[in-house]
């Protein structure tokens, strides 16, 4: 998994409650057997004026203009702003796949659907849960100044924004750990081996239908 | 000493169930818990299992995995296989990956192929105080069975794959109680709904949500498992709901289901499986069943849900800035207008399917509505999608879809169908579909489709009538 320690990028706003992991990515690019190449169908139904399928080329179609990401100042961004129950609905790891793929590597918002957020770290992508009024504040200061930026810093858990301004934010140590180091979940668990196997025993006795 | 003072305590079913699986846990709380079943489906597992291929391990324990294709498979001529070629890839892919890999799986052939959250239960492969994960959200549906039930990513797929393990840290626990007797029409669907029009849908982000109370004990399985199925349309990863003499008769006898003497044994320690009295829940939301109507959603989302007999909501009455915006956008994607009543709603589409409501209880219940009548002249598609090949020769077996099709439904071969219409069957931009499945987000059935969100009944008695009715009035 790759690392996430300090990170210096581009913020784009995404001012909406509740954005489901079907408009992240939607069902039919699924179908895919793979981890890689969701990036030009993140957002598909909102980002384009046509429908698009798997395997087409994505270069020649139509973009919607009035959608953020379109927006000249926005290309590059790292880090996507969003609003409350960010990620809710559908399991699919296939949306921290689209959102990485396309380059972002933290999001910031009010609050985090449990399965998403969960999937975020499991790829390298870093999930901030801030209160309303600050997420509403970066809102405001990302609308006011084309080319904003900020600077998040996991081992501290801070986001520095360019006034000066440092919001501190709460990350699980455990995962934090991990992701500070890139570690691979299984390898991690396989450390384990002889307590999962005495675990198991002790189960199969209590419960020997299962 | 701790083990035995937390013993003493009065604990919740989610505090027995979590107890029971934990091999470690981290200083942060972060556990490790075992995991006794292990459902898998074609869209969420391949990038699992390359994985393992990749980094050359083994399924740990291959008898905890049941394999299906669900979502991808057509509902139509299934003997001559998938047409689209992407969706076929995935469904051999799944196939084959489960041949090299020795995991059982019911191919699209086996009668007993079906939906992943149908088939579970059908098979008695979900089993109470079990943990059960799935690469899919509606994994809470297994929780009607006093089992540990969530959804999970692939990337967790493939780390119980390899482990039988998932890392995981013990959330808060909500119950919600639902007292009293359901009005005529109303069904497990409409609690479902009712709850989530009440908490919100992030209502139970970072809960478990134990469902009880005495009209959640009087319902069957099939309703239980409909209200769990939507505790992730609430927000929570997993619902549950105690083991009764429901959950034991619904169990015994099928295929997966321990037999004799282990039966017996199963059952004793089945029937501890409840929240002990004066069990402590970090939030407690009751409901009086008695006022609770047959509900149909509005929006997309599904906690946009209001009462059949209401009105669209007006945005400009609501104070809250970022739901009054969220309620425009909404009305304006639905093609809906403000303080429109419910029942003048028309609709193109009928969707009857699903995990939520594709069960025989659920077929049945809407037979009674559709029996000696016709789908209206404006409704251009009425389909029954049963959940698995077994419902679907249990209903034939009982006439229910001579009923269907005398009334001018189609009646499908099972699967996911369009309730994420990954499959042929989808709504055109603009078509109004009237579904008892379980999203109504932009584009779920469709890219420009309409989803209204509503109970078995409600869904046959708006293809009868062309728009929605209140089935309580019936
Ligand atoms: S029926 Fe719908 S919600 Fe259920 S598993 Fe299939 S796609 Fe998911």
């Amino acid at each position: 998994m790759q690392k996430f320690t300090m990170l210096n990028g581009l913020v784009a706003p995404l001012d909406r409650a509740n954005v489901d992991t079907d408009a992240i990515i939607p069902k039919q690019f699924l179908k895919s057997i793979k981890r890689s190449g969701f990036g030009p169908n993140l957002f598909d139904e909102w980002r384009y004026l046509d429908h698009g399928e798997p395997g087409r080329d994505n270069s020649g179609r139509p973009l919607n203009p009035d959608f953020v990401l379109n927006q000249p100042r926005y290309k590059g961004a790292q880090i996507l702003l969003a609003r409350e129950n960010f990620g809710c609905g559908s399991s699919r790891e296939h949306a921290p796949w689209a959102l990485g793929d396309y380059g972002f590597r933290a999001i910031i918002a009010t609050s985090f659907a449990d399965i998403f957020f969960n999937n975020c770290f499991k790829n390298g992508l870093l999930p901030i849960r801030l209160a309303a009024e600050q997420v509403d504040e970066l809102f405001k200061a990302v609308a006011a100044h084309a080319g904003y930026k900020l600077a998040i810093d996991l081992e501290q858990q801070t986001i520095s924004a360019l006034d000066g301004k440092v919001y501190k934010f709460e990350v699980e140590t455990f995962r934090k750990h991990c992701l500070l180091n890139g570690l691979d979940d299984i390898g991690l668990t396989l450390q384990h081996v002889d307590e999962i196997k005495s675990y198991e025993a002790m189960h199969r006795a209590a419960q020997p239908w299962l | 000493m701790k083990a035995k003072r937390n013993n003493m305590k009065a604990q919740t079913l989610y505090d027995k169930l979590w107890n029971a699986h934990v091999v470690r846990q981290e200083a942060d709380g972060t556990a490790l818990i075992y995991i006794d079943r292990h459902l898998v489906h074609e869209v969420t597992s391949p990038q699992a299992f390359e994985g393992l291929k990749l980094a050359g391990r083994k399924v740990w324990r291959t008898a905890s995995i049941l394999a299906v294709a669900d979502h991808n498979v057509p509902t139509t001529a299934r003997a001559q296989g998938i047409a689209d070629p992407v969706s076929r890839l995935q469904v051999e892919t799944l196939d084959s990956n489960c041949a090299e890999f020795g995991v059982n799986e019911f191919k699209m052939s086996d009668v007993r192929q079906g939906i992943v959250h149908v088939i579970g239960p059908e098979q008695g492969a979900t089993l109470p105080g079990m943990t059960v994960v799935c690469g899919d959200s509606h994994t809470s549906t297994h929780g009607a069975f006093a089992a540990l039930a969530f959804g999970i990513g692939t990337s967790e797929v493939e780390h119980v794959m390899a482990t039988q393990c998932l890392l995981t840290k013990k959330t808060k626990a909500m119950q919600v109680l639902v007292n009293g007797t359901l009005g005529k029409g109303v069904t497990a669907k409409d609690i479902a709904l009712a709850v989530i029009g009440k908490i919100g849908t992030a209502g139970g982000t970072g809960y478990a949500i134990e469902f009880a109370g005495t009209t959640i004990r009087g319902l069957s399985m099939e309703g239980r498992m409909t209200v769990c199925n939507m505790a992730i349309e609430a927000g929570a990863r997993a619902g549950m709901i105690a083991a009764d003499y429901t959950t034991i008769n619904y169990l015994k006898g099928r295929p997966f289901a321990p037999q004799g003497e282990l039966w017996d044994k199963a059952v004793a320690y089945w029937h501890t499986l409840h929240s002990d009295e004066g069990a402590q829940f970090d939030q407690v939301v009751k409901l009086d069943a008695a006022q609770i109507k047959p509900q149909v959603t509005w929006g997309t989302s599904p906690e946009m849900v209001v009462a059949v007999d209401g009105r669209v909501p007006d945005p400009a009455t609501m104070s809250d800035a970022v739901k009054r915006q969220a309620a425009e956008r909404a009305l304006q994607y639905m093609g809906l207008a403000a303080n429109t009543p419910i029942a003048e709603i028309r609709i193109d589409k009928v969707f009857i399917g699903s995990c939520t409501n594709s069960r025989i209880e659920d077929l049945r219940a809407a037979a009674v509505i559709a029996q000696g009548k016709h789908v209206a002249a404006n409704v251009k598609l009425a389909m029954v999608v049963p959940g698995s090949g077994l419902v679907k020769r249990q209903a034939e077996q009982e006439g229910l879809d001579k009923i269907f099709i005398a009334a001018g439904f189609e009646w499908r071969e099972p699967g996911c169908s369009m309730c994420l219409a990954m499959n042929d069957d989808k709504l055109s931009p603009g078509e109004r579909c009237a579904s008892t499945s379980n999203r109504n987000f932009e584009g779920r059935q469709g890219q420009g489709g309409r989803t209204h969100l509503v109970s078995p009944e409600m869904a046959a008695a708006a293809a009868i009538s062309g728009h929605f009715v209140d089935v309580s009035k019936l």
